[in-house]
Parts: structure tokens; C-alpha cells; sequence
């Protein structure tokens, strides 16, 4: 998913050490093969015989951790959620979780939903990611209301615009705030600080060890 | 429209409709003009800056009357960007961000992060027992706190004084007992990736033993003033109304979801920390109302005394056994504690790193500025804190730092029910909803 040169992650310094050719790549997690284990094979059969375009809505199972992830395809999202929720007994959508993988080219912008079912107790996460140039995903909020607050959060935060949702607006942040803060390629900011003739530079302008 | 301007309440016209601003001071100028307009239906601002409305949180209501036709909640007065933040730091330092999100339980956001980092390292069961037996203790210590700022605020809300004062008082001293063991009263960052930042010092469990004792007592002279107090049934009972489908499909949790009459906890439902090594009962009432809560929260307190004299049996068992993964590539390398001389240092650790091993100077050094490795993944990790489903969702791409840490915060989830929970009720029952919902502004701004 991304790659790191150097082993310190130390910018133009000059670093005689050698280790600055190393090039570090973080796996990413494919799909997972069967048996899932857990429940999380009795969730994705009961899903299969329920949803019968399975095969196409979800991308990839990933079972990572003890945690079952299904990365969904962005047009199929709100069908696989009302199966979810009414045949699967999901009953409650713990929100969701924008995150920015800049690297990932063509799906930057991933929301994450977990989702929790109390009849049965069981959790799993539903996945989607949409392009930075295309950030449209459809709004839930018909199948979950709760998820109303958390995709106006998410707006707000990293820009991706729910279709279909009631009033999508900013939450967080003031309604004229220009940008998504939280956005990798949205400066932290902040300003260095003197003390005693030392000066400690701004928390994004330190020397990082990636 | 009048002809003289009152400096604390002046109207003008806009395209909405006359907009009277009141400020305070005398009302007998505004009730005249709004006497003398044509429609009954006002739209009032309450807060951001209000004393009943529980911190920073501003409600848009729009009235008839005395009836609340529609109320809309405006947040982000407390938004401080915890959550970016925490992406420039390195895993430890970031459980002293999440810290600050709920400032009323403090140790439940560190110990949603921690489990999270633990997760993903994969050294969820190398963390050692007397650890997840101390963050028990600890959590259930801070479940009595944050239920006093509840029921002491909530009754305050309402216009009981005396139950306020009590509430705070037993506060006080749980936050005695962090003090004593962290060094801080809030904000400790206490819990830390692989265990606790410190052992417990010298005579904690006889002070956490007699303090038990003490609430016990007192928290029977608090039920004294408001359960079965007419007056406070007046104003709590069939107010607030939220039935469990109206709670599932907003993601309500915690008490609220408990007052319907679902017993949904996950220390039993789905325990970590080893709860299901304790013995205590889900409290649950079915008025789905203002009351419930209140009923849920004041017996929850027994609850946690009940499992903290638990781990306090258990942590005697433990004395000595290491609060700290195992594995020096994680764990912090110093266990500070508090000197003679009012500084957090170990003279032991300062011996070895300055005067005996360099590779211990080196190995300092390195964890301290660099931190240590997390490999690629996310993780959920769900622990039920004081106002309901804490989740925390956790994401690293293999670095130091934290790619993406968001918390599901209940405050924030529960606090959408407002409207469901308020609309067709009087003015007056907004303050007696909201209080019971427990949002604490911190948590649902991040």
C-alpha cells in the first residue's frame, strides 16, 4: 500500500549510514482464503444465499486479526446494508470511519462500517473506497438514522460526499472551513516555540522516523 | 414594534421573520413585542454557552408555545483535532492525546486505544495479569466517577442542589485514589501500549479497600435524596422517551440502550480485559425514560465497587508480578516513579543507561525518539464505558505512528437521540433529556 525509503525516514540530511537506499514496502492484505473461521464463515455463506449477486458486489473477504472485513463496491453498498441489517439481523451501524490511503491511486478515500449484531453477537466491517477525484458514496442513513451525525462527520473530515443523505453538512469544523482536515495532504500547522533560546519546531515539521 | 431600544433585548427584522436577541436582564420588553406577533411559533437558541445544557453544546429548538416542535443540536465547540494530531505522534505518546477526548473517563479512551495497538501487535495475551487486573480497577474507579459528574450535573440541571455537592464530594475521592496511583487526577495516560505506565504504589489497595467502605456508605445517603423523591419523579419519569427500536437504528448504547430494557453490555456480552472473570450484574430498567437512566446509573455504582473488591482480591494475589509486556522492544524502558525529591525518575534505570551498558543508552534512545513498529492493519475494539459503545478503530501502515486512529464515541452516537427524544415535549424536559443522555462535549467533538 506504501513505501518508505531510507530506514529512519530522516529527509536531506545527509545520511551517510547507507541505509538510506533501503526501500520499504508495507503489505497490503488480500483476500483471505477459506475457512475464515470463527463465525465469519456462517456470516458470508448466510450473506451468499441471502444476496445472490454476491460474486459481484464484494471485492474482496478479508479475516485479518480475528476481525472479518468486506470490501464492497461502492454501487452495491446501500443493497448489501438493507440484507445485512434485515436478514442477517445487523441491527446497529457503529458509524464511520474515513481514512485517506494517498498511495492507494484510484481508490484514495476508503469508509469503514462496522457493524454489530445483537441478536446474534457477532461484529463485522464493511469497507468501500472511491476515488479522490470521484468521492461519492451512497448515504446510509436510510438503512441505519444513526449514521446521520457520523457521515456529516466524515464529510467534513475527509470530503467524501454521501449521496442521499438529508442534510449533508459540516459538523465539526466551521461551516465556512475551507478543506478537509484530516486529509494526509492537509498540513497539521501549528508554529514553532522558543524557550530559553532553543527553538522546537512545529509537531509537522520535526524530524520523523517513518 | 417598540419605540425605545433595550440593550439586552433588541429585535430586527430579517427575511425569516423578527430576530430578538436576549441576552438577560429585563424580559418585560421582549414578552411585549413577541405578544404582538401573529404566530405562536418561536425559534429559540439555547447555548452554546448555557449552564443546563451539560458543556459546550448549542440546541436550535423551535417552539409552540411552551411545546418543542423540533430541536436540532449544533456541536463542535470542543473540537480540538485529537485525531489528526494523534497521526504526528508515535504510538505512545498517542494514548495522551485520547486521554483528553472524554474527560470524564479518561481511562476508557486509553484503554479502547491500548487493546487497539495491542491488536494490531498481536500481544493482546502477552499482556500480563496484574496489568489488565490494574486496568480493570482503574476503568470501574473511573465508571464511579463519571457516573457522579452525571447524576451530580444531571440533578443540578433540574434545580437539586444538595445531590451536586454529595455527587462531587465522592468524586473527589476517586480521583484521590488516581492521584495516588498515576499522579493525576484526570488525563493520566496511565494506560499505555503493553500494560500500565506504573505499579501501584505502597498502601494503594488498603486506601482503595477503605475507600470502597466509605462510598458504600455514602452513596446510600445520596440514593436517600432522589430515588422515590416525588418532586425529581415528576420531573424524570416518561420524559425522554426512547423505546430499543428507536435506540438500535440511531446507535444509541449504555444506559440509554439499558433503560429500554436490553440487557446490552459488553464487559458480559463481549468481555475483554478478562471481565468474565468477575462477578457483577448488568442493571437494566424498562421505563425506556429519563428515571431508568438515573435508576441505571445509581445502581451501576454498586456494580463497579463490587468488581473493584474483586480485583483488589485478585491484585494482592498478584504483588510483585510485572505490570509490562514482556518484550523490550515495546515496553517503555523505564518504570518512572515518583522519588523523595518530587521527580518522576528511576535511579536504577539512570545507573544503567549513563554509567553501565551503552546498548541500554542506545536502546533507550531509540524507543523514546523513534518508538517502536506497528504492522500494517486495521482493528475495531469495542469496551463499554460509562456512556456506552467506546470503539476504537485503528489503522497502520507499519510506521511508528498511527496512520488513522477514530473513536466511536458514545456521546457522540447517543446525542443524535435528542430530537427522537425531545419533539412534542415541553421546553423544560430538553434539560432532563439531554442530562440523562450523559454527553460529555469533549468526547462527541474530539
Amino acid at each position: 500500500m506504501s513505501s518508505d525509503n531510507g530506514m529512519f525516514g530522516a529527509q536531506g540530511s545527509g545520511d551517510t549510514s547507507g541505509y538510506g537506499g533501503l526501500v520499504r514496502t508495507a503489505a497490503s492484505t488480500g483476500s483471505s482464503e477459506r475457512p475464515y473461521g470463527s463465525y465469519f464463515d456462517s456470516v458470508t455463506d448466510d450473506l451468499e444465499r441471502a444476496y445472490p449477486d454476491f460474486a459481484d458486489a464484494i471485492e474482496r473477504v478479508v479475516v485479518d486479526r480475528g476481525e472479518l472485513t468486506l470490501h464492497i463496491k461502492v454501487s452495491r453498498l446501500v443493497e448489501v446494508s438493507m440484507i445485512l441489517r434485515d436478514k442477517l439481523k445487523f441491527e446497529m451501524c457503529l458509524g464511520v470511519s474515513g481514512v485517506n490511503y494517498p498511495d492507494d491511486k484510484g481508490r484514495e478515500l476508503h469508509a469503514v462500517y462496522p457493524l454489530l449484531s445483537m441478536t446474534n453477537n457477532q461484529r463485522i466491517r464493511l469497507e468501500v473506497s472511491v476515488p479522490d477525484s470521484n468521492p461519492h458514496i451512497p448515504s446510509l442513513v436510510e438503512v441505519w438514522a444513526g449514521n446521520n451525525w457520523n457521515e456529516r462527520e466524515t464529510f467534513d473530515m475527509f470530503g467524501i460526499i454521501f449521496d442521499g443523505h438529508p442534510g449533508l453538512t459540516r459538523i465539526l469544523m466551521p461551516d465556512d472551513w475551507q478543506g478537509h482536515p484530516q486529509r494526509k495532504d492537509y498540513a497539521l500547522g501549528g508554529i514553532s516555540v522558543e524557550y530559553k533560546g532553543a527553538t522546537t519546531p512545529a509537531p509537522d515539521e520535526r524530524r520523523s522516523y517513518r | 414594534m417598540s419605540t425605545y431600544t433595550d440593550p439586552y433585548a433588541a429585535s430586527r427584522e430579517t427575511t425569516e421573520g423578527t430576530v430578538f436577541s436576549v441576552t438577560g436582564g429585563d424580559w418585560d420588553s421582549l414578552v411585549t413585542e413577541i405578544g404582538q406577533a401573529k404566530e405562536e411559533r418561536v425559534v429559540v437558541n439555547m447555548g452554546p454557552q448555557h449552564p443546563s445544557t451539560h458543556g459546550v453544546l448549542r440546541l436550535v429548538l423551535e417552539l409552540e408555545g411552551e411545546t418543542v416542535t423540533e430541536v436540532r443540536c449544533g456541536i463542535g465547540y470542543l473540537h480540538t483535532g485529537i485525531e489528526k494530531n494523534i497521526e504526528y505522534r508515535n504510538w505512545t505518546q498517542g494514548v495522551t492525546f485520547v486521554t483528553r477526548m472524554d474527560y470524564l473517563s479518561p481511562l476508557f479512551n486509553e484503554a479502547a486505544y491500548c487493546l487497539g495497538v495491542e491488536k494490531l501487535l498481536g500481544i493482546t495475551n502477552d499482556v500480563p495479569e496484574r496489568a489488565t487486573v490494574i486496568r480493570v480497577l482503574m476503568m470501574e474507579l473511573n465508571r464511579i466517577s463519571s457516573h457522579m459528574v452525571a447524576l451530580g450535573t444531571g440533578a443540578l440541571e433540574l434545580g437539586a442542589l444538595s445531590p451536586m455537592i454529595f455527587c462531587f464530594r465522592e468524586r473527589e475521592k476517586v480521583l484521590d485514589i488516581f492521584e495516588l496511583i498515576s499522579g493525576l487526577r484526570m488525563n493520566m495516560a496511565y494506560i499505555r501500549p503493553g500494560g500500565v505506565q506504573q505499579d501501584l504504589p505502597a498502601g494503594a489497595l488498603a486506601k482503595i479497600r477503605a475507600t470502597v467502605k466509605d462510598l458504600r456508605h455514602s452513596f446510600k445517603d445520596n440514593e436517600n435524596l432522589l430515588v422515590g423523591n416525588s418532586i425529581w419523579m415528576k420531573r424524570t419519569e416518561g420524559i425522554g422517551y426512547l423505546d430499543l427500536a428507536g435506540a438500535t437504528t440511531l446507535g444509541v448504547t449504555g444506559p440509554v440502550l439499558r433503560s429500554t430494557g436490553l440487557p446490552w453490555d459488553l464487559r458480559k456480552m463481549q468481555p475483554y480485559c478478562g471481565y468474565e472473570n468477575y462477578n457483577f450484574d448488568v442493571i437494566t430498567a424498562d421505563t425506556c425514560d429519563v428515571y431508568g437512566r438515573f435508576l441505571i446509573r445509581v445502581n451501576e455504582l454498586e456494580q463497579s465497587l463490587r468488581i473493584i473488591e474483586q480485583a483488589v482480591d485478585k491484585l494482592e494475589k498478584l504483588e510483585g508480578a510485572p505490570v509490562m509486556v514482556a518484550d523490550k522492544k515495546i515496553a517503555w524502558p523505564a518504570q518512572l516513579a515518583l522519588g523523595g525529591d518530587g521527580l518522576g525518575n528511576s535511579l536504577d534505570h539512570i545507573r544503567e543507561i549513563m554509567g553501565t551498558s551503552m546498548e541500554s543508552l542506545i536502546h533507550h534512545f531509540k524507543l523514546v525518539t523513534e518508538g517502536f513498529r506497528v504492522p500494517a492493519g486495521q482493528v475495531y475494539t469495542a469496551i463499554e464505558s460509562p456512556r456506552g459503545e467506546l470503539g476504537a478503530h485503528v489503522v497502520s501502515d507499519g510506521g511508528t505512528r498511527p496512520f488513522r486512529v477514530h473513536f466511536r464515541e458514545p456521546s457522540f452516537n447517543n446525542l443524535q437521540s435528542t430530537s427522537a427524544m425531545c419533539e412534542g415535549s415541553m421546553v423544560a424536559d430538553i434539560i432532563g433529556a439531554v442530562a440523562s443522555i450523559d454527553p460529555v462535549m469533549g468526547g462527541v467533538d474530539r
